[in-house]
């Protein structure tokens, strides 16, 4: 179990504070469960995800996994606590292929499960298992790499930080199915996707919706949906026969 | 011949080599050649100064060659001259290198003039490693110079690098494409400490569809310095590139001067340098992987030299 209490967090400038960007965060997250994310950009979605990496520090509250205080720990020892997070915008390594990271990732993967895990992300392994994660690869492809390292961490929390950003349909589509079969009602993993998407929001158990830095609506989609129904479902669905909803 | 166990440790950390290949080789150590092996087709022989040697590679050739250099004895200073004639249409390996153990107070010293014609339609690979090591305060000084010329149609990649241990370095590297020839070099580098290194390399494509490129990374810890000058002359219809990127660390300095000049108008030449420090993003989703965060940057360094 994954327990947020009380956090806020402030931002400063060079003239003091600036700005309280997470307002007092209360939030369990349970293991078997998929937990969405979702509200306006700049609400604090990804704030709560770096926060619980160790990427950021709580102005005050406290962070819990399996009842161990983890708030001081930093961002190895929680990975080695077994969290772990796929960034919005991955950076680039001149000079690491994409073996390189889904190995440091996943220390010791044989080589069939690290081709699995690439092809579970649309890249096929021939064309693109030595390729350098630089410049020479699309925003898109970045993004699937960054999935595919989270997929092979197998860790027990997973957190992914807008993931249909910058991915075609066609990845989503085969992505949600991923996030699907790897994660639903699956007893050892607490997922929590941060998206906008209506079709991964379909998958999840949980929906909750963060705005102005606080919990503004969490619960059941049935019991979420019909609040964020207008901002997040897509106006020209029946133009196209319904066919964006995902069917599970 | 037999090796100790210091200079076959340092000759395999330069070339891999395990032990005294088959084929053409000459292996200096301490100011001598103390292995010269030709093959049928690749002759090497003393110049007639003495100051180095000649070697010869016939026509059509197909050989790994291998010339390392080792200096073991302190103090120990030197200038070589070696010359290589590749033969039209070979295709040939060249591993080369230096290594310089000094564990004492007084300098080494070794300053390599290697100049290289590759004949029309030849093909040459040039791999070189340099590295110092030895707990003394002698510092352990390379001065490299390459000069080539690539006749009609020859394709050279030069590969030179320099990742540990020597502490003053002043390389020259001077190259004239001939038509449709094509020359690729590539430097990786990295300073520590109070080191010093100076890169001047100028590629003159001289011939009609000639091309060129430099590929230069680096990496500069501490208080050590860089300056890379990479130049581009294009006097004839032609494509030349250049590519400096470097990650500079602590309390570092870095100078990257490209330079192109153009004597056509049908001459492309571009240039991108690029000096930035470890981006604090890459270290961060590195430890969230689980790495500690100098495992991070080690691991960053040694791909950002791959």
């Amino acid at each position: 179990m994954l327990e947020l209490k009380n956090l806020y967090m402030t931002v400063y400038d060079e003239n003091g504070p600036a700005k309280e960007i997470i307002r007092g965060i209360n939030l369990v997250f349970e293991k078997g469960k998929v937990y969405a994310i979702t509200g306006p950009n700049g609400g604090g979605k990804t704030s709560i995800a770096k926060l619980v990496m160790g990427i950021f520090s709580p102005t005050s509250g406290e962070i819990y996994l399996n009842g161990e205080e983890i708030t001081q720990l930093n961002i190895s020892e929680r990975a080695h606590r077994g969290i772990s997070y796929a960034f919005q915008q991955p950076p680039r390594f001149k000079g690491l292929t994409i073996e390189d990271l889904i190995k440091i990732a996943r220390p010791g993967i044989d080589q069939l499960a690290l081709r699995g895990t690439m092809r579970d992300v649309g890249l096929c392994p021939e064309d693109y298992l030595f390729r350098d994660v630089g410049p020479g690869l699309s925003g898109g492809e970045v993004k699937r790499v960054e999935i595919a390292q989270v997929l092979a961490r197998e860790a027990e929390v997973s957190i992914f930080d807008e993931p249909e950003a910058g991915v075609d349909l066609w990845t989503i589509q085969k992505l949600i199915g991923i996030l699907y079969s790897k994660f639903k009602n699956n007893p050892n993993a607490i997922t929590i996707i941060i998206t906008h998407n209506e079709n991964i929001l379909g998958i999840c158990d949980e929906i909750i919706v963060v705005g102005n830095g606080m919990v503004q609506a969490q619960g059941t989609r049935e019991e979420v949906w019909p609040l964020i129904k207008d901002d997040v479902e897509c106006k020209m669905k029946e133009q196209c026969g319904e066919l964006l909803t995902y069917e599970i | 011949m037999k090796f100790d166990n210091l200079s076959m440790e340092l000759l395999n950390t330069i070339t891999d080599l395990t032990q005294i290949p088959d084929g053409a080789v000459n292996i200096r150590v301490d100011g001598e050649s103390i292995v010269r092996n030709s093959s049928a087709q690749v002759t090497i022989t003393s110049r007639e100064d003495g100051r180095g040697f000649s070697l010869v590679v016939k026509p059509g050739t197909q050989e790994t060659i291998h010339v390392p250099v080792l200096i073991t004895q302190a103090g120990i200073q030197e200038t070589v001259y070696n010359t290589f004639n590749i033969g039209e249409n070979s295709d040939i390996t060249i591993i080369a290198g230096c290594g310089i153990h000094n564990p004492s107070h007084s300098d080494s010293k070794h300053d390599g003039v290697h100049e290289f014609v590759v004949g029309t339609g030849a093909r040459l690979r040039y791999v070189e490693k340099h590295m110092g090591q030895g707990s003394g305060q002698g510092k352990r000084i390379m001065n490299p110079t390459t000069r080539i010329t690539l006749h009609s149609g020859a394709s050279a990649e030069l590969e030179m690098t320099q990742i540990k241990g020597v502490d003053d370095t002043h390389r020259s590297t001077i190259a004239y494409i001939e038509d449709k020839a094509t020359l690729k070099i590539v430097e990786r580098l990295m300073t520590e400490g109070d080191q010093v290194a100076e890169s001047d390399v100028k590629l003159n494509i001289v011939g009609k569809g000639g091309s060129g490129q430099i590929i230069s990374r680096s990496v500069a810890r501490d208080t050590s310095v860089q300056v890379f000058r990479a130049s581009l002359l294009g006097q004839v219809e032609c494509n030349g590139h250049v590519e400096c990127d470097s990650i500079i660390m602590d309390k570092a300095r870095i100078s990257s001067i490209p330079e192109l000049v153009a004597e056509d108008s049908e001459a492309v030449l571009t240039h991108e340098a690029a000096i930035g420090k470890i981006a604090g993003e890459q270290l961060i989703k590195l430890m969230s992987l689980g790495l500690m965060e100098q495992e991070a940057v080690d691991i960053i360094i040694d791909g950002f030299l791959r």
